[in-house]
Formats: C-alpha cells, sequence, structure tokens
C-alpha cells in the first residue's frame, strides 16, 4: 500500500453539530455501507451514545474513496469521544491522524469544547479542516461563522465547504478537501514495529482488540509483540481493519495504517491507550512519546438498593470494566447503605453514563453517595494521604495542610449571561483569570474553580443560567491549600456515613442547613421522631425534626375480617423493607437522592 | 362443651350509607324471607349439639329489618342445632329509623338481648352529612324506647373526624349519649374506604387533617372515661361488665362462625368467608367458602389482637419472641405509646391511635 494515498483523520465536533451525521454520510458517500444497511448514525454502538447524542468510546472505520483526480484512496476515520472527561482518550485519537475535520453549526458557532479540541489538534500539528454544518437550518450563518473560525482559531475557513449532513448536502466536497488538504502518512515500513494504542475493547471470542496506528515498520499475523509501558508480551492472531460493520482480518498492518490486532489478550488492563505497540525480538528504541496512565479523578459509592443484588454489582462492573480501563472500583462497606463499591471515575459524565449503564443494561437499582474529589491531606506527622472517601477523612487536630484539586475552566457564551456567570463562579469559590472578546456578541470566560465544586451540578446551573447558551470546558490544574472540614449527617444521633462529605469551611453551613431541610421533607414521618442534626467534629451546626406520626390506626376489625387487618400490617412491613433501616430510624431511597440532588 | 359464636349477616338496607363499605343490597320483602330460610339451611348445616353457643350477633346492612318472628325462626334454629347458652349474649344491629316500641318489645320477645344502635353522632347536620335517615332526637327516643322495652344493654356507635367536627361537637355528642340508658360506645373514625361514594376528593379535603383527628380521638376517649365508658380496645368503651363478648371472641383468637355472604368464620383451625353474593348465597343448599387462612391464630395474630384491647399483652405469652419484644419496649413507653408494668404490655390512648405502627414495630 502506497502510504500518499492514505488520509488518516478525525472528526472534531460540538455536542449536536452533526458529528455522527457526517461521518454516516461520509460512509454512505464512500459506499462503505450500502445505504439500505445504514442505521443513523452508525459510529456510535451504545444506546446511551445515540440518546445523549455523543460518543463515548472512539472507533475507527477504513473507507475506499475514489477521488475526482481519478485515483483511489483510503480513508481511515477515526471517531474521537467529545467530552472533556475523555480528553486523554481525544489526544491520543489526534496522534493516530494527520488531520482533523471540524465541523462547525451555521447557527450556534464555536463552542468550548471544540475550541479545547481545535487547539488540541493544532498542537498535535494535525491539518485542520473546517466545515461549516446545518446550512439548511434558516438560522443558518455561514459567513459569520467563518469568520469566527479564522478569528477565534486563526485558520483560514472562508472556502470551507458549506455542508448540511443531514440533508446530504456537499459531501463530495468535504471527501474532496480531505484528499487535497490532509497530508498523507509518512512512516517507513522496514524500521523496527512502533504503533499507538489509541483504543481498546474487549470482545468475548478473541479477547481485548486494540485499535492501533502504525507509526513506523510492520506488524504480521503470528509476530510476537511486546507493549512497552505494562511490558506484556502476545503473538499476533489477527491484524486487519474495520469496515463499517466489522473486523476484517488482513494479516498486516504497515507503516501509515489504522487498524486493529488481536493477540488473545486477556486483560484491558494491559492495553493503555496511548502505550506503544512494538515488534518484541526487534523492538524499537524508545516508545512513542505522549503516554500517561488515566487516573480517575471522581469518586462515588454505588450501592445496590437492594442488599442482595451486591453480587450482581460486582459481575456488572467487572464487564463494564472489561471495556473501559478507566473505571475503577473496590468493596467498600457503609453502615447504612451495607456492602457496595468505591467507584473511581475520569469526571462527572464518565459517572453518569457508568451508573446510567449498570442501571439500564444490568437492570440494577442504586443508591450512589455524593461524588467526592481526591483531597490532599499532609498530617502533622509529615506523612501524605490521598483521601477519596470522606469517612477517611483524618482528626482535625492531625491535619497539617489540606489541599484540593483545582481546574482550569474555559467557558464560552453570548455576552448577555457574562454578569450570571461570574456569579455563579464566584460562588463556587472561582478565582477569575480573563475574559476575551471572541467576536462583538460572544465571549471566552477563564476561571480557576475547585474541582469539586464543580463535580456536582455545575454544568446543569451554568446552562440554566445562560438558557442553554454557555459552553464549557476543563482541565486539571493541580492542589492547592484549602480550608477543608468533614461535615456529618446525623439521624436519631447516629452518624449516617453514606451522607458525610468534605467542604469548604465558608460553605458548611449554608450546606448543612439544606440538607437537613431536605431530609426533613423526605424522609416520612414514622412511629418516633426523627431528629436530624449536621455536624462539624462534634459541632452541631444545623438540626431539624421530623415529627413522630400522629395517626396510623385501622379503627374497626369488624365481622371477624381479620386476614384483611393482618395482611395490611404484613404489607406495611414489606414497604418498610424498601426504606434503608439507619439504626432506629427508616430512610426511602429517595431520602438518599434527594441530599445529592441539592440545588446550590 | 366447646364455647362458639354465631354471626349473621343481614345484607339489606333500606338506603346505603355513602361511607359504608360493608356487603348490602337494597331491602325487598321477599329477598328477605329467601334469605332467611337460607339461613336456617345454613344453621342446620353447621348444627353440632356438643357446641355451647354463648353469643350470637347479627351484623349488616340493616338487621332491624327483620321482622320478630323472622328473627324468632332463627333463634329457634339456634338452639335446635346447637346448644344455646341461657345466659348468651345476643346482639342485634339496628337503625333508628326502623325501630318504634312494638318492634323493640317484638325483638326482645325473640330473644335479642343486646342492641348495637347506629346513632352516630347527636348533631343533625352531622347525621346529614352521613346520610342517615334518622335525627339526634330520634335516636334518643329510640334508646329510650329500648330501655322501656326491657332492653339492659345497649350500645350506640358514634362517628369521629366528620368534616368541621369541633372538639365541642364531640363533646356535645358524647355527653348527651352517655347521659342515656345505655352501657356501651363504639367509637370509630370515619375513614373513607375505597370505592364509596365518600372515596373523593371534595369529601377528603374536608375531613379533618391527621392532628386534628387525633386530638378529636383522645378528647373522646378521655370524655367516655369520664362518663364511665371505659376504653377496653381501641375504638370500643363500656360501663363495667357491659363489654362486647362477641366481639371479644374475634380479638381472642375465639371461636365463630359467620352465616351469609360476606361473613367471616374462625371454626375448627380455620379462617373462612363467604362470597358477597346474596343470589349465591340463597340458591346455594349451602354457602360456598373459601378459606383465608389455614393456620390461624399464631403468635403474630394473637398479639395483633391482643394490642388492640386495652388488657393487652401478656409478656409470658410471647414465648420466644419476649426477649425480642422486651428490647422494644422502653422506647416506646419512653414515646408514650404503651404502658408496661413488669409482665402486661399495653396500649395507651396514643398508642392506640398509632396501633398498625405500634404493633408492627413491636411484633412484625
Amino acid at each position: 500500500m502506497a502510504n500518499e494515498k492514505i488520509r488518516n483523520f478525525c472528526i472534531i465536533a460540538h455536542i449536536d453539530h452533526g458529528k455522527s451525521t457526517l461521518a454516516d454520510r461520509i460512509l454512505e458517500k464512500t459506499e462503505t455501507v450500502a445505504v439500505r444497511d445504514m442505521e443513523d448514525q452508525l459510529l456510535d454502538n451504545m444506546d446511551i451514545e445515540r440518546e445523549r447524542g455523543i460518543t463515548i468510546k472512539a472507533r475507527a472505520v477504513r473507507l475506499k474513496y475514489t477521488a475526482q483526480d481519478g485515483e483511489d484512496y483510503i480513508f481511515n476515520l477515526i471517531d474521537t469521544p467529545g467530552h472533556v472527561d475523555f480528553n486523554y482518550e481525544v489526544s491520543r485519537s489526534l496522534a493516530a491522524c494527520e488531520g482533523a475535520i471540524l465541523v462547525v453549526d451555521a447557527s450556534q458557532g464555536i463552542e468550548a469544547q471544540t475550541l479545547a479540541n481545535t487547539y488540541l489538534a493544532i498542537e498535535h500539528d494535525l491539518e485542520v479542516v473546517p466545515v461549516v454544518n446545518k446550512i439548511d437550518l434558516p438560522s443558518a450563518e455561514p459567513e459569520r461563522v467563518c469568520a469566527e473560525v479564522e478569528n477565534v482559531i486563526g485558520i483560514p475557513a472562508m472556502d470551507a465547504p458549506r455542508i448540511s449532513a443531514k440533508m446530504g448536502t456537499n459531501i463530495e466536497a468535504v471527501l474532496e478537501k480531505i484528499v487535497t488538504d490532509i497530508p498523507a502518512p509518512k512512516g517507513d515500513t522496514e524500521k523496527p514495529l512502533k504503533a499507538l494504542i489509541f483504543d481498546s475493547y474487549y470482545d468475548s471470542y478473541k479477547g481485548v482488540i486494540i485499535y492501533v496506528r502504525v507509526k513506523e515498520g510492520t506488524v504480521r499475523v503470528g509476530d510476537s509483540i511486546r507493549l512497552m509501558a505494562t511490558g506484556a508480551v502476545f503473538t499476533v492472531v489477527e491484524a486487519g481493519f474495520m469496515d463499517a460493520s466489522s473486523l476484517v482480518n488482513n494479516g498486516m498492518l504497515e507503516a501509515g495504517e489504522v487498524g486493529y490486532i488481536a493477540a488473545s489478550i486477556k486483560s484491558i488492563g494491559d492495553t493503555q491507550v496511548g502505550d506503544t505497540v512494538t515488534n518484541n525480538d526487534d523492538p524499537c528504541d524508545e516508545p512513542l512519546p505522549g503516554y500517561r496512565k488515566v487516573n480517575p479523578m471522581v469518586f462515588s459509592g454505588i450501592y445496590p438498593a437492594d442488599g442482595a443484588k451486591y453480587g450482581d454489582l460486582r459481575e456488572a462492573l467487572e464487564k463494564l470494566q472489561l471495556n473501559d480501563a478507566s473505571l475503577s472500583f473496590e468493596p467498600e462497606t457503609s453502615v447504612a447503605l451495607g456492602f457496595g463499591f468505591r467507584c473511581g471515575f475520569l469526571g462527572l459524565l464518565h459517572m453518569e453514563i457508568i451508573q446510567e449503564r449498570l442501571e439500564r443494561e444490568y437492570n440494577l437499582d442504586l443508591i450512589t453517595t455524593a461524588p467526592s474529589v481526591i483531597y490532599r491531606v499532609t498530617l502533622t506527622s509529615g506523612e501524605v494521604q490521598y483521601i477519596d472517601n470522606p469517612t477517611n477523612y483524618p482528626d482535625p487536630a492531625l491535619i497539617q495542610l489540606a489541599e484540593e484539586p483545582m481546574v482550569k475552566a474555559d467557558i464560552l457564551s453570548p455576552s448577555e449571561f457574562v454578569g450570571n456567570i461570574m456569579e455563579l463562579c464566584q460562588d463556587r469559590r472561582g478565582i477569575f483569570k480573563d475574559m476575551q472578546y471572541l467576536d462583538d456578541t460572544r465571549v471566552s470566560l477563564h476561571y480557576e474553580l475547585p474541582l469539586n465544586e464543580i463535580v456536582y451540578d455545575f454544568f446543569d446551573v451554568l446552562k440554566s443560567r445562560t438558557k442553554g447558551y454557555a459552553s464549557f470546558d476543563y482541565e486539571m490544574l493541580g492542589y492547592s491549600p484549602s480550608k477543608l472540614v468533614k461535615l456529618d449527617i446525623l439521624l436519631n444521633g447516629d452518624v449516617v456515613d453514606a451522607l458525610s462529605f468534605i467542604i469548604h469551611t465558608d460553605k458548611a453551613y449554608g450546606r448543612a442547613r439544606k440538607i437537613a431541610e431536605k431530609l426533613k421533607e423526605n424522609i416520612p414521618r414514622q412511629l418516633f421522631e426523627v431528629p436530624i442534626q449536621a455536624a462539624i467534629g462534634g459541632k452541631i451546626i444545623a438540626r431539624e425534626t421530623v415529627k413522630a406520626m400522629r395517626k396510623d390506626v385501622l379503627a374497626k376489625c369488624y365481622g371477624g375480617d381479620i386476614t384483611r387487618k393482618k395482611k395490611l400490617l404484613e404489607k406495611q412491613k414489606e414497604g418498610k423493607k424498601r426504606m434503608r433501616q439507619l439504626g432506629t430510624v427508616e430512610v426511602p431511597q429517595e431520602a438518599f437522592m434527594s441530599v445529592l440532588k441539592l440545588d446550590s | 362443651m366447646k364455647s362458639l359464636g354465631i354471626y349473621i349477616h343481614v345484607p339489606f338496607c333500606g338506603k346505603k350509607c355513602d361511607y359504608c363499605d360493608f356487603y348490602s343490597v337494597n331491602y325487598s320483602k321477599t329477598a328477605v324471607q329467601d334469605y332467611v330460610d337460607a339461613v336456617l339451611r345454613n344453621i342446620r348445616h353447621y348444627s353440632d349439639t356438643e357446641q355451647n353457643v354463648d353469643t350470637v350477633y347479627f351484623g349488616g346492612g340493616t338487621p332491624s329489618l327483620l321482622s320478630p318472628w323472622q328473627i324468632e325462626m332463627v333463634m329457634d334454629e339456634l338452639s335446635g342445632s346447637f346448644s344455646l347458652d341461657e345466659d348468651a349474649e345476643i346482639t342485634l344491629e339496628a337503625n333508628p329509623s326502623t325501630l318504634n316500641p312494638d318492634k323493640l318489645s317484638g325483638l326482645r320477645n325473640a330473644g335479642i338481648n343486646r342492641l348495637s344502635i347506629g346513632v352516630q353522632s347527636m348533631i343533625d347536620s352531622e347525621l346529614d352529612f352521613l346520610g342517615r335517615t334518622h335525627s339526634a332526637e330520634r335516636a334518643e327516643k329510640t334508646i329510650l324506647d329500648a330501655c322501656s322495652a326491657g332492653f339492659e344493654n345497649i350500645s350506640c356507635d358514634l362517628m369521629i373526624a366528620l368534616p368541621e367536627q369541633t372538639s365541642y361537637n364531640i363533646a356535645y355528642s358524647v355527653n348527651r349519649l352517655s347521659a342515656l340508658p345505655i352501657q356501651h360506645i363504639s367509637a370509630y373514625i370515619l375513614k373513607t374506604e375505597e370505592g364509596t361514594p365518600f372515596d373523593c376528593d371534595d369529601i377528603k379535603n374536608r375531613l379533618p387533617d391527621d392532628d386534628q383527628t387525633v386530638a378529636l380521638y383522645l378528647q373522646t376517649v378521655e370524655l367516655l372515661e369520664k362518663n364511665g365508658f371505659m376504653q377496653y380496645e381501641v375504638s370500643n368503651f363500656a360501663k363495667n361488665g357491659f363489654e362486647s363478648r362477641h366481639n371479644n371472641r374475634y380479638w381472642k383468637c375465639e371461636d365463630y362462625i359467620g352465616i351469609g355472604p360476606s361473613a367471616h368464620s374462625c371454626y375448627k383451625g380455620k379462617r373462612f368467608a363467604v362470597e358477597r353474593d346474596l343470589s349465591g348465597f340463597v340458591s346455594g343448599e349451602f354457602q360456598q367458602t373459601y378459606v383465608t387462612d389455614n393456620a390461624p391464630c399464631g403468635f403474630e395474630e394473637t398479639a395483633m389482637l391482643r394490642l388492640r384491647l386495652k388488657e393487652g399483652l401478656l409478656l409470658s405469652e410471647t414465648g420466644s419472641h419476649r426477649s425480642e419484644i422486651e428490647k422494644k419496649l422502653p422506647r416506646l413507653e419512653r414515646a408514650g405509646y404503651i404502658n408496661f408494668d413488669g409482665e402486661r404490655v399495653f396500649l395507651t390512648p396514643q398508642g392506640f391511635v398509632m396501633s398498625n405502627s405500634v404493633i408492627e414495630y413491636l411484633i412484625f
């Protein structure tokens, strides 16, 4: 295969700007799939992806295209996850490409995420090909959007193809741009093998399938390969590429090509995204740059609502982990919730996706605790502890320094909402960095924010305060000293461990009051009154009481119909099983959830 | 000789009350005679002269729609088929509108020695709301007539928690009733039963809320006791020695046979019931029953029923459950739901009004 006929590219777009639809049209035009086999948005395989209109895991497809110059080209379309939680995966996908199609909505313009990913692409020396989509919309302003791309990103865009992926308008122009603008891959097929892993998934027949971009050399079936970061060695069983629906075993992959390798790999933990594959017998000198192990940033306890489903939950998490090495979990026990797991996620979206998949695909009813970040605590003894579970927060007397993770946040919004956004960021302990006008009507705001202020509902609130117009992106900044306290919630005098969390001192009182009120609303009146208290250390800072129920009586026990009455009592007892018995207090699942869903 | 109670469900009403979900159909003379014939057949069916029947209860419906001679036929059949105790308590539920002095002496002569009169209230506007056809004055007269006819054991029903009912209303009804020559009062909190005309938002929104209802109930208890009607069950009050012997059977897991559509029985180790179907009952040779409990009167049931009674539960009778129960007592006592004298646990009025939760907490 001659390298100059290969084009490796990805598509960068904001949610809903039409990435998947464009991908579908490209597949269609290149006749990778017959039109009758098309299912809308073929690349997004998971239900959740389709429903949320986002791509969670990268995919890659090989396409054949006969260009206007009469030559046949091979396109490798690498689909990237769009969300900031998967930033690292995005960067590895980009590293597998020479070019990126930047899809911008003709009525919406550039969004924060698009911007972040475009800069990432430019950083990786990718040729960025802007495309203006949705020109069929009445509100489309392609000229304005092109100007915005030029102003904001600084790449020429006036000749960007104006298309409608939905209507199939002008897709050929995009394909021609790919041929003419995106460079062919370089690389020497004779050199020692050097291939980048940009994705992997678990197949129950073939083991882990790794997606690679071969940078140098050649890999053949039967070769002994080594994954350089983990050191694991395997024998290649299949090497080939993906068409739209299946793997095609080609027997080999060469420098410049994108494809897959199957090598009877049992554990996805061995195939870290960003790792370099080399030939075990003829290894390259050094791995490709940029590899890092992905660490979870957000933690939450996940418990089965029905304690008997603990085994099912473990099995489900194990299965999800087969395909998602960034998901971590370990068993944890809560007095309140029983047996469950402390799970680590890349970010909030990742957490939501996992929870949703557990509930939907594995039919589990879950109780999740408030998301927590990892705090760094230096004890007076000098020992440094990383705390991802409030239950393990040390005695304040032993703490010399407490630090919390910070992020650099980038918010894009119409300028009329600047006041609202600043108020929100202020409220979330944000430090204002700067503000830039992108054009007459749009601004980009930069803040430093504590991660724990955004893990929960920041994005939702931001959306509601900007009528849905603002977009938001963040990257990790590191740790910064903070005045932190652990807030405990007591029901009837007993600490409910699952409701404890770590919070900044200044916010503790307000939050404590709100939680106490919420619990009061959501814990039904019962036989005994229930004192609700919020405490820091031994000090009570908020208090509410659920008064005892007043009336629960069957006045008449008539005509000797005892069975009915007995059944009623049994039913009542059964109903209470769905509640969590916390010492002497019955707490319905909704009460836990209500505390987590506190509005700011 | 074993002791037995007989319950006879009389499923006829002149006018069905909007709050009532007991089984009844419209009264007609011919239907009543067919019904009485079926009752007689069933008494013969269960006949066992080894059983000493010491309580008989005509419930309904409106049993006072039966004529004295129809009652007499039933009583004759009972004394022929069982050993009918000389001292048996024989109760008839009665609607004041269906009674006059003649009818009352007829019933007395037919063997009825206890009347349970559906007075419900001594305030006419409350009676209107309930759709009762009598007035307070009529109820009062009926009681006095019954007394003149020789009834020395009269019970009256009273309804608590009616719309706009004030503590003054309750005091008025309780005091006016207590002053009459009666020995027993059943005071029920109105419950909107599913499927009845009262089961609608128009009615429910007018009812007192839980706190008000509880206040009315506690006031009723206090006032009745002050007037000499001592509480012996959640909703039942009596002068000394006039506790309902028949209803005590239910609460003490003693045997009773129920005859008539929708009637329940607890007899020879089973609970069983008859369908709510008059024509089925009348056309069949014997009533068809379905078992509702194959092994009644276990610990939970016994304890549940005992705790509805003021005399409460003896810890010595709780067997292996004793230690479990004992652990829970201090908290219930502190909350004011129970009293505990070291051996006997019994509910307070505050406990009675929360009895479902208290009992469920204690024994289920």
